[in-house]
């Protein structure tokens, strides 16, 4: 069984930069998928990245990652200070970032519209024990 | 190949850093995108002298490795850098995955170990590189989540990037797809080899 853990955006704005890490790395190292409202900045990936690291061990190898972030190449000026004063006003909520513990999630592919999850065989692992 | 990355460092010396010394060459990326590879041939062809070690093992540079005062000179002018190679950026390490390359469990397991230290440390140095050359794969899929973390810090911080496209001599290279992931970078395909 696959848990995917959803994660609003509320929840991580009220947290320090360190504390939506450990949040979001908290959930993946109980095995379950998680899904976040929004973006993270590159830095928090970078953060969430060097965090992993740390982390690695015989049971925790790491996590897939990936963001989806839907950009309006053709909007206008308007447009994209409409959509900029929205973000500052309630926060950049748009996108979804999928973050999977390496142990379940065996790949995510993007492409820019999709996002494939390729998940790893835990049955077969079960019976090899 | 050299003459590409010279065009960019010299842009770069006359616009953004004509008065400052010891610029940081920085050469980032996920494993086995070639980083190495082209680290040496940039140190072979300006130095005479190789850097770094390669190896088709993922993870074959752990730690930092610098190679100070490098000179080019072009149409009359001259620059100083170092170059900085780095151990590929990952999500994800897997002692077990070491263990295909015919290594033991206990080899495999310190592998994977210092590839973690490794990574944490390509990342702190992100803070004091003037440069990057970004170096993919061009045989593989662009869209991964490091890539776009790589590009996605260097643009947070202003630090000017240039992608290579590496491994343009196997068939299954794509630089378009390179180039169309990152419309916003001047990409440059090359074999480092």
């Amino acid at each position: 069984m696959i848990t995917l853990q959803f994660v609003p955006y509320n929840e991580l704005s009220k947290l320090t930069p360190v504390g939506r890490i450990k949040k979001i790395l908290d959930i993946a190292k109980e095995n379950k998928i998680v899904l976040v409202e929004g973006r993270l900045k590159p830095e928090e990936e970078a953060s969430l990245i060097q965090r992993t690291m740390e982390e690695v061990s015989k049971e925790f190898k790491g996590i897939e990652l990936c963001t989806i972030y839907p950009e309006s190449k053709n909007g206008d000026a308007f447009e994209k200070i409409k959509s900029k004063m929205i973000n500052m006003i309630v926060g950049d909520r748009r996108g979804l970032t999928v973050i999977g513990p390496a142990t379940i999630v065996k790949d995510i592919k993007r492409d820019p519209n999709k996002i494939l999850l390729f998940t790893n065989n835990l049955g077969k692992k079960k019976r090899r024990k | 190949m050299i003459k590409n990355i010279t065009k960019f460092l010299n842009n770069l010396f006359s616009s953004v850093f004509g008065k400052k010394k010891n610029i940081k060459l920085g050469l980032y990326g996920p494993p086995n995108s070639g980083k190495s590879t082209l680290a040496n041939r940039i140190s072979k062809d300006w130095l005479g002298e190789e850097m770094s070690k390669v190896s088709k093992i993922p993870h074959e540079t752990r730690d930092i490795v610098v190679k100070e005062k490098i000179e080019v000179k072009s149409k009359g002018k001259s620059m100083i850098f170092n170059l900085i190679d780095t151990p590929g950026i990952a999500t994800k390490i897997d002692y077990e995955d070491f263990l295909k390359f015919n290594m033991n469990k206990k080899e495999a397991k310190q592998r994977a170990k210092e590839a973690t230290k490794g990574v944490i440390e390509s990342i702190k140095w992100l803070d004091s590189m003037d440069c990057v050359l970004v170096v993919l794969d061009s045989t593989i899929n662009p869209y991964s989540q490091v890539n776009i973390t790589i590009i996605g810090n260097l643009a947070a911080r202003d630090i000017p990037v240039l992608v290579v496209a590496n491994k343009v001599d196997i068939k299954k290279s794509n630089v378009r797809k390179v180039e169309d992931a990152f419309p916003q970078y001047d990409v440059v395909g090359i074999s480092a080899e």
